[in-house]
């Protein structure tokens, strides 16, 4: 589904990514996992369409997107949990939301849209008594849910998430993977996810990767990378 | 030590060349007409090198720097005329005027920040021209006053405009060796770094408000000296003069030639303060070249004229 | 004429200046909103307005209503130029860059509206006529009907637009977060562009209803930039309602001051205001607490 070949990413400069490959199946949930600053938001931003600077070749289904817009690449069915929620604070859940469709809204579809809504809610029965009040004033794990809900308001094939556990209580943490779970199995969704908590990822995924310094240097499936000695001494931690 | 000489020296001998060469050219032209201009180009150079290292060092911007200049200008015309006070006096007292008013203007102003600071500045500008309007017993008002004296030095009335000449650009050169010894300063490199990173430099410890009040001040007694000079040039005052279009021809000078850099300040306000005279067909509209070059610089090449490698010698060829 | 008659004549013609105000400040908020510019030639917009309307009217004799479409229709389109030139080509730029080319624009719009049409001001028909109407002893021009009809108009077309269009809330969500828009799909530059056609739009609406009682002049557009940018700071930068409120404060105390002080004195009296402002509350005195702590500026 999604097939990435030498690719390179810049920042100015700096180079932070140097030429990674991977691909990741349809259905299935990825982990990438990585030390801090070792390239994970760059990549999850560079198939997204945010970064300035990208060579090499990003394949999304049939079409090319290396070098498309954001907006384009929302419309194929891409969909981004950024890192740090970046929700529109001073607006409210509902508006969150319904910004989460905006490449799709036509006035026509206006009532899909409520139904869409109505689903999301069903996911997230937190966010329901919460419509009206304004994103920065919800807790730090209704926000996430709202980031969450947000990219899944496009109704994406491929759903990105970068670190999404992160600052959440274990209960919600758990509750969000369920979630994810769930839709892989209801919908089919695809998910590549970029935790710090590698144990909990794996966990819930079929395969991942292990970037370093802006290269894949390993990969394989969930048991394979569990029992690996390096991963486990690095990401794991020991039990 | 040995570092602080050498800086006086290289900047004095830059300072000392400007004079060198601006009475050379002085020599070479000998036609009043174009000695005229290259008073008022002297002028507005006092003018913009303030402008610049505000701009360019400290990273705040004026849009009322035409206020200050009147400032000097009306302070001196009005006590030397109205009061009959020698110019030994009235310089001071001026130069005092202007700089204690930019003083209590910028503790509340300098405290804002981009277009806020933008904005403040050209209401200041606006409110000091609508006040030299208005103020008819001292000002004259809109139709504005004259007979202000000639400047006498050692004697010497200033009565020519080549003498003048030369006493505006020896105060050029003064100013310009007092700027680039103050941009070699620690004061100098600490200014640098507020243009930085603004909040960067806040925690270094560096009082980023006082110095940006300090160079505020300085760039307002700079125009006030300009003030002064041309006061005692023209010796006849109008509003007209000390408009927000004044103020904003200033600002383009200093970022047509080029903002990070003082001798960029000095390149831009010569080239636009000699060009509209060439173009003397466009007088008219001078507004819209300034607008075009201003535009064109600023989206072809943000960083300005300065740096800009130009056939000098050809051109100067040219003209003759 | 008694004292309360004069009142009320300096009230009605503080409204009508205060209209012109809100309309130039609800301008400056527009694009403010969308991409954190002031527009320092958000004046010049109302100045094009006037002009253009003045030469479709009185020199190619095309009828007035359809003179004032044509006109606030070439301002937008140089609205929408001018940010396609100008604006959307600039890399990271620094505030003092972006505030030097709107000067650049202000002064470009001021010398070609001055190489077009010279020094000479214009004046434009009267919508429907120049009878006073009176009022409880005061006399109101038809035109200031029009003025005011048009601000509700304006005000309430974009409250609507910004709280129930989709397009509209995509503007706010930019202002709120740019990057953020971008994940969620919104094309940033489109979005900025859309708002400097809506600013020029607004701007050559506000010229063309004014020009009937204010002369339209190359020059007028800065002064009533600057007072219109006050008007916007004072109602709270970005805050449409703060913008009527802040519009008709400062026409009021600007017709008072020039009816009972000095008239030489009036356009001083805007700009301390505007000063006041700056210093003591410069996030407006409108501004809803709640969502001014939830936006990063
Ligand atoms: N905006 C930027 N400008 C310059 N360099 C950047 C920028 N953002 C990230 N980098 C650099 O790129 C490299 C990769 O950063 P990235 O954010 O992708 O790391 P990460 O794996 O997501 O880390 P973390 O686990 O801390 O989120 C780092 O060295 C970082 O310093
Ligand atoms: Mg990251």
């Amino acid at each position: 589904m999604l097939t990435i070949r030498s690719l390179r990413s810049y920042y100015e400069s700096i180079c932070a990514l140097k030429a990674v490959s991977l691909h990741i199946q349809k259905g299935e949930i990825v982990t990438l996992i990585g030390a801090n600053g070792s390239g994970k938001s760059t990549l999850l931003n560079s198939i997204a369409g945010l970064m300035p600077k990208t060579k090499g070749t990003i394949q999304f289904e049939d079409t090319e997107i290396t070098n498309l817009s954001s907006s384009a690449i929302v419309k194929l069915g891409i969909a981004l949990v950024p890192e740090g929620r970046q929700l529109f604070f001073p607006m409210n859940v509902m508006d969150n939301l319904i910004l989460g469709t905006y490449p799709f809204y036509t006035f026509r579809n206006k009532k899909n849209l409520y139904n869409k809504i109505d689903r999301i809610f069903d996911l997230f029965p937190a966010l329901v008594d919460r419509k009206k009040q304004l994103a920065g004033t919800l807790s730090g794990g209704e926000q996430q849910m709202l980031s969450i809900a947000r990219a899944l308001m496009s109704e994406p094939k491929l759903l990105l998430m970068d670190e999404p556990s992160v600052g959440l209580a274990p209960k919600i943490v758990e509750s969000i993977f369920q979630t994810l779970i769930l839709l892989q199995k209801q919908t089919g969704l695809t998910i590549f996810l970029v935790e710090q908590n590698a144990k909990l990822a794996l966990n819930i995924s079929q395969r991942g990767y292990v970037i370093e310094t802006g290269q894949i240097i390993l990969s394989g499936e969930k048991e394979e990378l569990m029992n690996n000695k390096e991963v486990i001494r690095a990401y794991l931690g020991k039990e | 030590m040995l570092k602080m000489k050498n800086l006086f020296k290289t900047s004095f001998s830059k300072a000392g060349l400007t004079f060198i060469v601006s009475v050379i050219l002085m020599a070479i032209l000998r036609n009043p007409y174009y000695v005229g201009i290259l008073i008022f180009l002297g002028i507005n150079i006092i003018i913009t090198i303030g402008l610049s290292l505000l701009m360019g060092y400290a990273g705040q911007i004026s849009l009322g720097q035409a206020a200050f200049f009147g400032i000097g200008a009306y302070a001196t015309g009005v006590l030397t005329t109205k009061l009959h006070m020698p110019i030994i006096f009235s310089f001071p007292l001026s130069l005092l005027l202007t700089v204690t008013v930019a003083f209590i203007i910028g503790i509340p102003t300098l405290r804002l920040k981009g277009h806020y600071l933008a904005m403040a500045t050209l209401g200041l500008g606006e409110i000091v021209f609508i006040v030299f309007n208005e103020l008819l017993t001292l000002t004259g008002g809109p139709s504005g006053f004259g007979n202000i004296p000639l400047i006498k030095i050692f004697g010497v009335e200033l009565d020519s405009d080549y003498k003048y000449y030369i006493f505006v650009w020896a105060i050029v050169s003064l100013i310009l060796f007092l700027s680039l010894n103050i941009i070699n300063s620690r004061f100098g490199r600490a200014l640098k770094a507020i243009h930085k990173a603004e909040t960067e430099s806040a925690t270094l410890g560096i009082n980023t408000f006082r110095l940006k009040l300090y160079i505020f001040v300085l760039s307002a007694g700079y125009a006030s000296i300009a003030g002064f000079l041309y006061a005692h040039y023209i010796t006849f005052l109008s509003p007209g003069t000390f408009s927000l279009g004044f103020s904003i021809v200033l600002v383009t000078m200093v970022a047509v030639g080029g903002m990070e850099n003082i001798w960029g300040a000095i390149i831009g306000t010569t080239v636009l303060t000699v060009l509209p005279e060439y173009l003397r067909f466009f007088k008219d509209y001078d507004i819209l070249i300034y607008g075009v070059i201003l535009m064109t610089i600023m989206l072809l090449r943000p960083e300005g004229l300065y740096g800009i490698k130009i056939p000098l010698r050809k051109i100067l060829s040219a003209r003759n | 004429m008694n004292i309360g008659v004069q009142l009320l004549q300096y009230t009605l013609s503080g409204i009508t200046i205060g209209s012109i105000y809100a309309m130039v400040a609800i301008g400056f908020n527009i694009i403010y909103n969308s991409t954190g510019i002031i527009n320092l030639a958000q004046g010049d917009f109302v100045m094009l307005g006037g002009m253009a309307a003045v030469y479709f009217h009185n020199s190619l004799h095309i009828p007035l209503l359809l003179s004032g479409f044509f006109a606030i229709t070439i301002v937008t389109c140089i609205g929408i130029l001018f940010e396609r030139v100008a604006i959307s080509s600039l890399k990271n730029p620094s505030i003092i860059t972006l505030i030097i080319i709107t000067i650049a624009a202000s002064i470009l719009f001021k010398g070609g509206a001055m190489f077009i049409w010279g020094k000479d001001a214009y004046v434009l028909p009267s919508f429907s006529g120049d009878k006073p109407i009176m009022f409880f002893g005061a006399t109101i021009l038809p035109q200031t009907i029009w003025i005011l009809g048009f601000l509700g108009l304006i005000v309430a077309a974009l409250m609507a637009f910004f709280r129930f269009s989709i397009v509209g809330k995509a503007m706010k969500a930019c202002s709120y977060n740019k990057r953020a828009a971008s994940i969620v799909g919104i094309n940033v530059n489109k979005m900025v562009m859309i708002s400097f056609a809506l600013s020029a739009c607004i701007g050559g609406i506000a010229g063309v209803i004014v020009t009937p009682i204010a002369l339209a002049h190359y020059d007028r557009g800065s002064l009533l930039g600057l007072k219109g940018f006050g008007t916007a700071v004072m109602g709270g930068l970005g805050n449409m309602g703060g913008a009527v409120a802040a519009g008709l404060i400062i026409g009021l105390l600007e017709s008072y001051s020039a009816g009972l002080l000095s008239s030489g004195y009036k356009d001083a009296v805007a700009l301390v205001i505007l000063l006041m402002v700056l210093y003591f509350r410069p996030g407006g005195i409108f501004g809803k607490k709640e969502i001014e702590s939830l936006k990063t500026y």
